[in-house]
């Protein structure tokens, strides 16, 4: 190759992205990426988002890839710029989310000489991407930054990053394109065990007790994969519960729907688990949030699980069907075989299933005491769902109360509308994630349900909404607690609250008006519905300070180390719940 | 199981609560083919720290040189479930290719080398020659005042030559770790 075709490494990156067809890019400029950032000024193709902290660009990467199946992009630089996209390249990890960081690091030959903003970048970010490499000639990064694009996009989902020196991004290299990559390093697909299928689609024609368990995997394995779940359910009859990060992969309309399951799960979604004599496990890993107690999960039923990474088999559960492949494809190779043995269930027990599930839905394991004096979270998050539920909306949270509520309270009919921190918990996920999919997603109402404290966390992308005009509503459940933390202090600690509280909150209207956006506070529980429409209608970025109950809690609960038959339904049941060994849980 | 833990005072960590799923625990040769970049062995080690599983023995080295893979042989020890996650985790990483679990597939040749320094006089020196005879071991250093061995053979066979050396006058030690392979004509 001549020296007249080779164009910079910053050129590269920019290049490969376009080759790539990411359109947006979320990130933060400084010194070890400048050329990079350079080179971006100098196109058209690709919209770059300032954001103001490097953590919310990840998130913000997560909320654009979440909502769209899209893969999302983020540019950082060296050292704190990389440091600080550690909690969202983790997040991304256990949330199984495609995102692609670029890292700007020192000139190669400065690296290991501690110089000025260097840090081992991908020493950190090995354990928390699916894979990250350190490119040290600008003829292998185009190379690279595509084999980045296929890892993050392909089996699993998850984050990858690709550290970038100085001295790469100015020297000169050849491009390589998109479809000149050797794809030697995608791992096989294992291919499906059809004795293993068949036998399950066996235990599924006999099942008396049956449950579908849905979780984020099929929501990662696309439209496809949510039809034949859809088929599956309206062909079988079978009831059917999703994990926090399954919602919307089966609608909450339908006739099927259990609820969520799990910690804050409904009582008929646990009750049917526990119960059940047959679990078809789709897309989803026997979280700990999910199962409760290990040794009392689940007892008598026969497992099938589908699951594309062979290492969520029987991690945590042991399972008798492992069927380790795409959702989409086994679901519809499943739902093919069992049509062609003659589309064949339980019928008769199958009425007598559901009427024991119906039983224990009219335990109303949701409900709560109303009041008309103070606006129960509850409430408040019930009429954001009837008030929104006919908008094109998309809806994220924070981590807490409020997103378990949310989760309870919330329906979603389609899949990418409902954008959580599910696995790593992070507080502060929230607000950049509306961010990123408002960006995806411009005309839609884009909805943070947020607590206080979890919002305060990234606060500052106040300025990221403001600057591009999103108008993304920030719907804050303010109780001025830490409310999951206080919850537990209260069952778990002697009511002991330590730190579990702030002595020093903002005033949100003025600190939104500060920003010159809307700010409105509520704390009347006749004056929320209009307010939540002012909010709706405001066409820009609201901040809703919605003052609730500060000592509600989370109900229905499965107090750590206790069975799905063991949950906590009220205040009134909780008394000596939680056993010794379930304190030292998480 | 009661832990005896009064409430909101826990001082005991979720690590000390006893598995559930304990089963026996077994050691399993595993055999990793990689490819030889940077940071790989750095990524396979930290799989196992951040994890939680024991490494008892760990050797790396390229072993070929055209395709840039080398082969690491890590001994772990581990339920049956511990060890299937151990593969499974592994198998996800990008540069791995292969996992080979020695253990399970039938036997293997399984060998380490050692180097011993063993510094005495009169009787001791003699008996620590004459010992090195017996385990064919060959010396590759010597002085007035010592002998260096070198040993190659079964983990069991250096520890066995390493116990009759101490009270020899056996200063050092260096071993390299397990290295295997299948025996047979078949290719793991």
């Amino acid at each position: 190759m001549t020296q007249a075709n080779k164009i910079t490494g910053a050129e590269i990156v920019i290049k490969a992205l376009i080759d790539q067809g990411v359109d947006t890019v979320f990130g933060y400029p400084g010194g070890a990426i400048l050329p990079i950032y350079d080179e971006l000024f100098q196109q058209k193709k690709i919209k770059h988002i300032l954001v103001r902290h490097e953590q919310a660009a990840t998130h913000a990467a997560e909320g654009y890839a979440r909502s769209t199946g899209k893969i999302g992009v983020v540019f950082v630089t060296s050292g704190p710029g990389a440091t600080n996209s550690v909690t969202g390249l983790t997040d991304a990890l256990m949330d199984s989310v495609p995102i692609v960081v670029i890292s700007g690091q020192v000139p190669t030959f400065m690296i290991g000489n501690d110089a000025f903003q260097e840090a081992d970048t991908v020493g950190i970010t090995r354990p928390c991407t699916k894979h990250n490499w350190l490119v040290k000639d600008t003829n292998k990064l185009a190379e690279t930054i595509h084999k980045a694009f296929e890892v993050a996009g392909t089996g699993r989902p998850g984050p990858v990053l690709v550290d970038v020196p100085k001295d790469v991004q100015f020297a000169s290299g050849c491009y390589t394109k998109k479809n000149e990559i050797k794809k030697n390093f995608i791992k096989k697909e294992p291919s499906i065990d059809l004795n293993m299928l068949d036998e399950a689609i066996y235990r599924l024609e006999l099942a008396e007790r049956p449950i579908i368990y849905s979780g984020g995997g099929v929501i990662n394995s696309g439209q496809s994969a949510v039809n034949s779940l859809r088929n599956l359910v309206a062909g079988t009859n079978f009831p059917i519960t999703s994990t926090l990060m399954g919602l919307g992969s089966y609608p909450a309309s339908g006739k099927n729907w259990l609820g969520m399951l799990g910690m804050h799960g409904t009582y008929e979604a646990n009750m049917s688990m526990h119960d059940c004599d047959f679990m078809l496990c789709i897309g989803a890993r026997f979280d700990d949030r999910i199962t409760g107690r290990i040794d009392a999960f689940s007892p008598n039923s026969y497992k099938v699980h589908l699951d594309i990474d062979p290492s969520s088999i029987n991690k945590n559960i042991t399972v008798d069907a492992p069927l380790i492949g795409d959702v989409s494809q086994i679901l519809s190779m499943l739902i093919a075989r069992w049509k062609e043995r003659g589309s064949k269930v339980n019928k008769k027990k199958l009425t007598a299933w559901w009427k024991s599930i119906n039983s224990w839905k009219e335990v109303q394991s949701l409900g709560y005491e109303n009041s008309s004096s103070v606006i129960k979270p509850q409430y408040a998050v019930q009429r954001l769902e009837e008030l929104t539920k006919s908008y094109n909306r998309f809806v994220s949270t924070e981590v807490g109360q409020h997103q378990m509520w949310a989760a309870q309270f919330m329906g979603f009919e389609e899949p990418n509308r409902w954008m959580t921190s599910g696995g790593l918990g992070t507080m502060g996920y929230g607000f950049p994630a509306s961010i990123g999919i408002q960006i995806a997603h411009p005309n839609s109402l884009v909805i943070n349900v947020a607590g206080e404290a979890s919002w305060l966390m990234n606060m500052q992308e106040l300025g990221t909404a403001v600057q591009y005009r999103l108008p993304v509503k920030q719907f804050i459940l303010n109780n001025e607690r830490l409310g999951m933390v206080r919850q537990w202090q209260e069952l778990l600690h002697g009511e002991r609250y330590s730190h579990s509280w702030s002595d020093a909150l903002p005033d949100f209207v003025k600190l939104a008006e500060a920003y010159g956006i809307k700010g409105i506070r509520c704390e009347d529980p006749a004056m929320l519905d209009d307010n939540i429409r002012e909010m709706i209608d405001y066409p820009g970025p609201v901040i809703f300070d919605c003052l609730v109950e500060k000592h509600e809690n989370c109900f229905p609960m499965i107090p750590s180390g206790k069975a799905h038959n063991e949950m906590i339904l009220g205040e009134q049941t909780e008394e000596n719940s939680i056993s010794d060994d379930g304190a030292v849980l998480v | 199981m009661s832990l005896k833990l009064k409430k909101g005072v826990n001082k005991q960590s979720a690590y000390n609560l006893r598995d559930p799923n304990l089963d026996y625990e077994a050691a399993h040769t595993l055999s990793i083919i990689v490819d030889n970049e940077s940071g790989v062995l750095a990524r396979v080690i930290g799989l196992f720290s951040g994890r939680g599983y024991n490494i008892d023995s760990l050797t790396v080295a390229e072993v070929d040189p055209d395709g840039h893979r080398s082969r690491i042989t890590i001994v772990t020890t581990g339920t049956p479930k511990v060890i299937n996650q151990i593969k499974a985790q592994l198998n996800r990483m990008v540069p791995v290719h292969e996992v080979i679990d020695l253990t399970l597939k039938g036997k293997a040749v399984q060998r380490e080398l050692a180097i011993f320094k063993v510094v005495a006089n009169g009787n001791q020196r003699v008996e620590s020659l004459r010992l090195a005879d017996v385990f064919r071991a060959k010396v590759v250093d010597s002085t007035l005042k010592s002998f260096t061995f070198e040993l190659t053979g079964t983990s069991e066979k250096i520890d066995a030559f390493a116990e009759l050396m101490a009270p020899l006058g056996l200063e050092e030690i260096a071993r390299t770790g397990i290295v295997a392979l299948l025996r047979g004509d078949n290719s793991s």
